[in-house]
């Protein structure tokens, strides 16, 4: 019984991971109807970024403080998100604004390609670590209730706890604030939005600087854990299930999608990987998420299809 | 003026309805086609045939499967990898099991398998479209990766997924040197470049191009979309099959599971845009561009490099061409999103008017 929370524990945070990637591509889809494929390749970006800003920053200004220093790579880093969000709108998009679905896909892949060419050539293509000072050794839990108790990787914990953060503020901002609201008007109907004086290329911009944001913190907690390196684009796929999971143009449908697949994947690969040869995790989200779209199109909680001629 | 089809006229449905109904076309594609077959093996050299010339034709033939599918009938594909991949194997798998099946057969089988599991992926197809589905077809890419790495099997139980086929042979005659196989590979991609053509002109293409263009409107007229769709999942998986029997057998010789990844999927959908959706030609096109702007960008940095007083390491140029590659995508997605194709048929229409421009 421990194991199996164990197993479902570790499940929910790759979960939320994934949650937290499956955000980007959930908030792009929304604002501006494009499946953005270059998430993936953002999150490379960011976490270079932010892993070489590290190292950079304390030597040019001789800063001994690690905190001070990962707050200042982490501003810096976001700072790169943001032009590189602006320019994907200038130079991109707003040539490409009424072309099909398919045209903004591969233009998106075109990205990916480019934005992991250029993040390589600048941080340069090793593998590099973020040191944001996580607590490494796990903590034993519920030792009364289990023999051997239930172990937490308490980095988990804390990166659990800062995606959620991260979850509330989007929301809050979203609800709350002037922009959040031009936002949600602009992914309910491009058309009604400009012509109440909603400036649309600018919460383009917006939208894909809050991608930015996300993909910065994702590659943030991802880094962290496990590295930084090119393996990190190939995340973005992982992540694709749980987009069509949980809905394309749904919030919490990200989130729940991001558990249910971690769960599920931990899950498969634990109890059901030594019958079929192990390695089943990269193919049980889709496969699972596959079989529901057959029952649900839509997702769990995206907005239901209307075909009309 | 250089493209003057006034005074070509048509007395016959036959003569109209032929796939090259201007004289000019007819007499292109005979030198084009006796160029492929006599010029090209009496001019390029071997690297020419082995680094260019074959990819590229399989490559190609690859394409006019994934542009069957997504071109002509809209469903968007990234698992064409998955297909190609599933070719191979099964082919392998008739060569080793089955000693005495001739290798044309068996490079068919190999497309045959394929076009079930694409019937089998196609399924989603019915019920979800556009980017949900390009979603889903990735789920073909991973088990096929995972299947061919895993399951003893299909590999012969080989440990590492990697098998290899020699001395292949057709009719008695050997397929060994790399001009022989640019025949062979020439043979297959005419026969069924014209095979494609003519499907994509018959009722089969129109009902596929009518789901494309509105799904719904084609069920109201009549078109079963479930037959539509899925038909056309294993037509263009049939191909693609075939290409990647062709790749592993003719172009590799040895291989694994790593030569259909995913890269490869989005490899192919690239040559479909690039090239043309919904178009033939488009397909030729666009493999020739994916195939050659890798060499080019290969021959052309480090120059450029020189020239500019800077020395390009390898990693650098790999990582240049990729950058430049993301960027040429997005240009020409931005400057001609309808491909290659499409600037061919504008400057046959620039050529008949000339020069008189309206």
């Amino acid at each position: 019984m421990g194991f199996f929370l164990e197993t479902l524990l570790g499940g929910l945070m790759t979960g939320m991971l994934y949650s937290l990637v499956a955000l980007g591509f959930v908030l792009i889809f929304k604002a501006s109807g494009v499946f953005n494929f270059a998430q993936g390749a953002m999150v490379l970006f960011a976490a270079l970024a932010m892993a070489r800003f590290a190292e950079w920053i304390p030597l040019k200004l001789g800063i001994d403080n690690k905190i001070i220093a990962n707050v200042l790579a982490f501003i810096a880093a976001g700072v790169v998100m943001f032009i590189v969000a602006w320019l994907i709108e200038n130079l991109v998009l707003r040539h490409l604004v009424n072309q099909e679905g398919a045209t903004l896909l591969m233009a998106t892949l075109g990205i990916a390609y480019f934005l992991d060419g250029l993040g390589q050539t600048i941080f340069g293509s090793d593998s590099y670590k973020i040191d944001i000072g996580m607590p490494k050794e796990p903590a034993i839990v519920l030792e009364s209730l289990f023999q051997g108790g239930v172990m937490i990787n308490k980095e988990d914990v804390i990166a659990a706890v800062i995606a959620a953060g991260l979850v509330a503020l989007l929301t809050l901002f979203f609800q709350k604030t002037k922009t959040g609201r031009a936002l949600r008007a602009v992914a309910d109907d491009h058309q009604a939005a400009q012509s109440i004086g909603i400036p649309l290329s600018r919460i383009w911009v917006i939208v894909w600087c809050v991608a930015g944001v996300v993909a910065l913190v994702a590659g943030m907690i991802w880094g962290s854990k496990l590295g930084v390196q090119f393996s990190l684009a190939t995340v973005a796929l992982r992540a694709l299930p749980v987009v069509i999971l949980g809905g394309l143009t749904s919030v919490p449908g990200a989130i729940i999608g991001g558990l249910i697949i971690g769960v599920g994947e931990k899950l498969s690969e634990v109890y059901l990987g030594p019958f079929v040869g192990g390695g089943i995790e990269i193919w049980f989200a889709y496969v699972l998420a596959l079989v529901f779209l057959l029952f649900r199109p839509q997702g769990l909680f995206g907005e239901k299809i209307i075909d009309r001629v | 003026m250089f493209y003057r089809e006034n005074g070509q006229f048509k007395t016959t449905y036959r003569a109209d309805l032929q796939i090259f109904p201007i004289l000019q076309d007819r007499i292109a594609i005979g030198l084009i086609l006796a160029a492929a077959f006599v010029l090209v093996p009496m001019l390029s050299s071997e690297y020419m045939l082995k680094a260019i010339l074959i990819p590229f034709l399989i490559l190609a033939l690859a394409a006019i499967g994934v542009n069957i599918l997504v071109g002509y009938c809209g469903q968007i594909s990234l698992g064409s990898g998955a297909f190609m991949s599933v070719g191979a194997y099964a082919a392998y798998n008739v060569y080793v099991r089955l000693p005495g099946v001739p290798l044309v057969l068996t490079l068919l089988l190999g497309g045959f398998f394929a076009a079930l599991v694409g019937i089998l992926f196609g399924i989603p197809s019915l019920r979800v479209r556009g980017l949900y589905l390009a979603v889903a077809t990735l789920a073909a890419q991973f088990v096929c990766d995972w299947a061919f790495l895993r399951i003893g099997w299909f590999t012969n139980n080989s440990t590492s997924g990697s098998v290899s086929v020699s001395n292949l042979q057709m009719f008695g005659l050997t397929i060994e040197t790399p001009l022989q196989k640019y025949l062979f590979c020439l043979t297959f991609l005419v026969v069924f470049a014209l095979l494609a053509k003519n499907l994509v002109r018959s009722a089969v293409g129109r009902e596929w191009m009518a789901i494309r263009d509105m799904d719904v409107a084609a069920a109201v007229i009549g078109i079963r979309p479930m037959y539509a769709k899925l038909s056309a999942f294993a037509v263009s998986s049939f191909v693609i099959g075939v290409a990647g029997a062709l790749w592993g057998f003719v172009n590799l010789g040895s291989w694994e599971p790593a030569a259909f990844s995913v890269d490869r999927s989005f490899q192919l959908l690239f040559m479909v845009i690039i090239g043309g959706m919904g178009s033939i030609m488009g397909s030729f096109l666009g493999a020739a561009f994916i195939v050659v702007l890798p060499i080019v960008l290969n021959l052309a940095l480090p120059l450029i490099g020189q020239l500019v007083g800077v020395e390009i390491s390898t990693a650098g140029i790999e990582h240049t061409q990729v950058m430049i590659f993301g960027a040429l995508i997005v240009w020409f997605l931005i400057v001609e999103p309808h491909g290659l194709a499409k600037l061919w048929s504008m400057a046959k229409q620039k050529l008949r008017t000339w020069p008189f421009p309206h």
